[in-house]
């Protein structure tokens, strides 16, 4: 009694992997007549999201200025240190980048040069079309970096918000509060 | 001795035909495979080189050409550089043996369809297939790599397991058409194909075959996940082509096989028969593309299972089922 059940068991799990067998089959076998999902990439070209990281730019704040201040803290927290400059000095105090680079043959885009920046100077674009034949070429300078609009956000101008005596004295910008004293911390 | 000389003539002709058309048919076996599986998983395949991607064998036939030669520190370096060339001459050698056509009259000299009617035709099919293991086997093992090595060793050990069943899948053909020579047993097919007198040994013999050509879902000597390539790994630029070049005539050898077992050869009615047969061995390519496309890699316990408990079984039980028959029958 037990060998007949178990032989029918048997048979029903052949016919079952059977079914399952031919399941498979016909589905591969419909997609054979089905439009290919392909992008077809140099000809057609999908529009990535805002915020996919690629090509970085320079961008400047509402006023027309360049954001950066050369702080160097995108520079420190480059992963693979492919960002170096050399900081200046305005007459009016405001600081600059003398010469910026970042050599993109080694950058990752990993996008923290972005996150560190306190100015949102430097920003990702969603531009990823940059190989060239010669790693040379991939050094790019201030000048090729640097754009003439703010990027993702156009209004932000880090002078108004905070900053060294530029637009006014300490305490006098958007949303700072005067120094605090020190001395009145004192018990 | 004229007549001698004759013979040899025509068998070169014969085999360089054969050969080049082999060739030609299983480059472009390769982009049909590509493009095939590429519809079945809804991608377009290569499309770039030529209108359509026709010219893609070309490409990368010059690509395989020109690429570096290497071979890789410690390798046995005289069976290293054997291996790919006995994978592919067995693979080539098989064909020599499989009809594709009847006698025909060229003038006043009579041509049969065939590089070399053997007498025992089916017997040096097995002995070329079991030969060509030893291309995939001493390749991994030459190679110094232990993916390699693993890649040979499961060769050889999936090899032992199949060459019996698919051997004795075939014995019920032979009992029937009584012959061993290819061309009988094509003619013996002239009233009904022998995959409907045999429906069980063509499953079985498909299966081992299969297995046997280390195709998916039984290219464990392969597995790319996990190990990287198998046994041809460590192999670049031709000699990696030939082993690529084996697979695919392969492809062919087992086609025509079951053509010739099962499908009636060369026989059908309207077309000439070269074309019958052509369309047979293009159905059963197609036939293993769409597995490659649907079914996933076996493991290889499975694969043992399936081999040794299976199929080595069930072809004995045909064997002698089919004896019974036949001897049922003459009595
Ligand atoms: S994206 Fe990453 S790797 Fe590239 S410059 Fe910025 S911090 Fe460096
Ligand atoms: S973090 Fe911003 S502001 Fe500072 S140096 Fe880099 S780009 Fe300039």
């Amino acid at each position: 009694m037990g060998e007949v059940m178990e032989k029918k068991g048997a048979i029903k799990e052949l016919w079952k992997g059977l079914q399952a067998l031919a399941w498979g089959f016909s589905t591969t076998f419909i997609h054979l007549f089905k439009k290919p999902v392909t992008e077809q990439y140099p000809e057609q070209k999908r529009s990535l999201p805002h915020r996919s990281r690629g090509r970085i730019i320079l961008t400047r704040d509402p006023d027309g200025q360049e954001r950066c201040v050369a702080c160097y803290l995108c520079s420190a927290v480059c992963p693979v240190s492919c960002i170096s400059m050399q900081s200046a000095q305005r007459q009016d105090g405001r600081r600059y980048a003398l010469w910026f680079r970042i050599n993109f043959a080694r950058c990752i885009f990993c996008g923290l040069c972005e996150e560190a920046c306190p100015t949102l100077a430097i920003q990702l674009t969603p531009d990823f079309e940059m190989t060239r034949r010669n790693p040379m070429d991939l050094l790019y300078e201030k000048e090729d970096l640097l754009v003439e609009h703010g990027g993702k956000d156009k209004e932000y101008n880090y002078y108004r918000l905070a900053g060294v005596q530029v637009t006014g004295p300490k305490g006098s910008h958007q949303g700072e509060k005067p120094p605090v004293d020190p001395m009145s911390n004192m018990p | 001795m004229a007549q001698w000389t004759e013979a040899v003539f025509l068998a070169a002709i014969k085999s360089a035909l054969v050969i080049l058309v082999l060739l030609g048919i299983a480059a472009y076996l390769v982009l049909a495979e590509r493009k095939i599986l590429a519809r079945l998983q809804v991608r377009y395949g290569p499309n770039r080189a030529g209108p359509r991607g026709v010219l893609q064998p070309l490409a990368d036939m010059i690509k395989l050409l020109t690429k570096e030669d290497t071979i890789p520190a410690g390798a046995d370096k005289v069976l290293f550089l054997m291996a790919p060339a006995v994978v592919a001459a067995t693979v080539l050698m098989s064909f020599a043996v499989v009809p594709w056509g009847p006698e025909f009259a060229f003038g006043d000299t009579k041509i049969k369809g065939i590089v070399a009617d053997v007498p025992v035709g089916v017997l040096y099919l097995f002995a070329m297939s079991s030969l060509a293991v030893y291309g995939v086997a001493l390749g991994g093992w030459a190679s110094n790599s232990k993916y390699s090595l693993l890649g040979g060793v499961r060769g050889a050990a999936q090899m032992i397991s199949y060459e019996l069943s698919m051997g004795l899948s075939l014995a019920p053909v032979v009992m029937i058409s009584g012959s061993f020579s290819l061309v009988s047993i094509v003619e013996a097919q002239q009233g009904i194909p022998f995959a409907l007198v045999q429906p069980v040994s063509l499953v079985l013999f498909f299966l081992s075959s299969m297995a046997e050509t280390r195709r998916i879902p039984f290219d464990l000597p392969e597995a790319e996940n996990e190990l990287v390539a198998g046994y041809h790994t460590e192999y670049s630029g031709m000699r990696f082509g030939l082993f690529f070049l084996g697979e695919y005539v392969n492809i062919l050898v087992l086609g025509a096989l079951v053509a010739t077992m099962f499908l009636g050869g060369w026989k059908g009615p309207v077309l000439p028969p070269a074309i019958w047969f052509l369309l047979k061995v293009t159905a059963v390519a197609f036939l293993l593309i769409w597995i490659r496309g649907t079914l996933p890699r076996f493991r290889y316990d499975q694969l043992m299972h399936l081999g040794w408990k299976l199929l080595l079984p069930a072809s004995i039980l045909n064997v002698l089922a089919t004896g019974a028959i036949l001897a049922f029958w003459e009595s």
